[in-house]
């Protein structure tokens, strides 16, 4: 089930929380939603899932608008809202079962649903429990659980990983790829590793509006270009391999590396390469060349440069 | 209809396995039957096999004893957010509202229910009008769900029960006293209105074993009336 948000605005007051945008997600596409905090990321989760009436726009979920038909949407939504909030005075397999029949399972599907939900949520151990005797993990599946009881074609997930352990963030982060293979995923974070090992494609929003949009590698490649090395050369004077660094023609720039002994960090100018250059010069003036390093843009960079203005 | 008694047995379920549901009911057992058998103007006073001294007194428990379970309502929802998860499933706020509103009526219920001891041993002490007994007894359903809609309205408008509790109470105790106070003193339409609007003289001519539609209709308007308003605050 594709989902479709055209021009969608939301008002606080008078602070454009989300400001006209625009995006399609397609199935079996996880996208992540990337942004600082109050970008506006919940604000159009919660529109999509209908929660939020929205100020203005379409969104449209299948065929099915939110304006006309937000019960059909709410029947192929799953929902794992932001801080997970659960009936914490139920026991896991009682409020499975609550979650199972408001979406209008059958009695007999639903016990083998809870059975399969508890399985690939490994919830085993923990199903007759009251949730509020859960940790924070086990909660955050419990909210999961609660999320995929209906075996919904959309997932809308908000900071899916919060609070949980290093573990826990690898397999829930695996559950969530495997489910999405079939599904229409949108999860929201602002851990960027997170969404570079989970979804297909980012979107990155900042103040209501979208500032990028596609896979990880595209947006990388977007921000600055310049390459940029590493590099370590023993056996000759700092300072004059600091200025025969700097007199190759590629270079743009060099730096000491602060901690290290005849480390260079080397920013060639744009669309050039100056690792073949380095090697040469090393060879030519009898240096060692003991390391070097190309520094790959880092997500957290293009992050940064689209999000700070 | 289906995803109304859903949502009232969830409510039920979890109501029944807190201390406070029988902290609650021992309270309203306990202040009803110590009012009706031994305090004051009691059972006895009246010298005839009557509830109309229970129902009375079950008039002002059941006051105090409503908004204490309406409160955390739909106040806790959003509060603890439940509420979100509960409003992007296939569900409509009109049967969100009903499942909570059945399922105080279904407590209020089985609270009267404890009570009907009194019934069977009134009976046994004389003749008595089993006929009036059964209006009483529906006088104060039909109460209890005027205030229960009130309640619920009450614990719609914040996310703090504390609120919720009060604010019933004061809306109620309009219902309760203060229109009939004031119809006291007030001559001609107004007079007449505020008289109507009071819920003592529908409540006490229903204990008494009439049953009017004009009463039937003034509880069952101002009980929709609460939980329309309480449907409208669930938009976001």
């Amino acid at each position: 089930m594709n989902i479709l948000v055209e021009h969608l605005t939301k008002i606080y007051g008078t602070q454009p929380a989300v400001d006209d945008i625009s995006f399609e997600v397609r199935t079996g596409e996880i996208l992540g939603f990337l942004g600082p905090n109050g970008a506006g990321k919940t604000t159009t989760m919660k529109a999509i899932t209908t929660f939020l009436e929205p100020s203005g726009g379409e969104i449209k979920v299948g065929d099915f608008s939110i304006h006309t038909q937000p019960q059909e949407i709410r029947k192929n939504i799953g929902y794992l809202p932001e801080n997970n909030p659960l009936y914490n005075e139920m026991p896991v397999v009682d409020y499975l079962y609550f979650a199972g029949a408001m979406h209008e399972l059958p009695k007999d599907k639903i016990n083998e649903r809870i059975i399969h939900m508890i399985s690939i949520c490994g919830l085993e151990g923990e199903k007759h429990k009251k949730i509020s005797e859960l940790s924070k993990g086990y909660k955050q599946r419990v909210g999961l659980a609660q999320a995929l009881i209906h075996d919904p074609a959309v997932l809308i997930l908000d900071e899916p990983t919060s609070g949980l352990d290093p573990n826990q963030i690898i397999e829930i982060r695996d559950l969530i790829r495997r489910i999405g293979k079939k599904k229409t995923v949108i999860l929201s974070s602002h851990i960027l590793a997170e969404v570079e090992a989970t979804c297909d494609r980012i979107l990155i929003i900042n103040k209501g509006k979208i500032v990028a949009d596609g896979t990880a590698d595209e947006l990388r490649k977007k921000s600055k270009g310049n390459e940029i090395i590493n590099v370590t050369i023993e056996d000759g004077d700092k300072n004059t391999i600091f200025e025969a660094l700097k007199s190759l023609e590629t270079v743009g720039l060099v730096d000491f590396i602060d901690h290290k002994e005849n480390a260079f960090e080397i920013q060639s100018l744009p669309e050039l390469s100056s690792r073949r250059n380095v090697f040469n010069l090393c060879i030519s003036r009898g240096w060692v060349l003991t390391e070097m390093k190309v520094t790959e843009a880092k997500l957290e960079d293009v992050f940064r440069e689209l999000t700070i203005s | 209809m289906n995803k109304i008694l859903i949502i009232t047995v969830r409510e039920l379920k979890v109501f029944f396995d807190s201390l406070m549901a029988y902290i609650m009911l021992l309270a309203f057992l306990g202040f009803s039957g110590f009012f009706t058998w031994l305090f004051g103007s009691d059972i006895f006073f009246v010298g005839q096999a009557s509830l109309t001294t229970f129902f009375a007194i079950a008039f002002w428990t059941l006051f105090f004893f409503i908004p204490a379970l309406t409160m955390r309502m739909l106040a806790e929802e959003k509060k603890t957010g439940t509420l979100e998860i509960l409003l992007t499933m296939p569900v409509t706020n009109w049967e969100i509202v009903l499942g909570k509103f059945f399922s105080v009526l279904a407590v209020i219920a089985f609270a009267l229910l404890l009570t009907l001891p009194y019934y069977f041993s009134v009976s046994s002490l004389g003749h008595i009008d089993h006929g009036s007994v059964w209006c009483g007894y529906l006088a104060l359903l039909m109460l209890s769900a005027f205030y229960i809609s009130i309640g619920i309205f009450a614990s719609s408008i914040s996310n703090n029960q504390i609120i919720g509790f009060l604010l019933t109470l004061l809306i109620g105790i309009f219902f309760h006293f203060i229109f009939e106070a004031l119809a006291g003193g007030s001559s001609g339409l107004l007079g007449h209105i505020l008289s109507y609007l009071s819920v003592a003289s529908h409540f006490q001519s229903m204990a008494r074993g009439v049953i009017d539609s004009k009463d039937i209709i003034y509880f069952l308007s101002f009980i929709w009336l609460g939980l329309f308003m309480s449907q409208k605050q669930l938009k976001y």
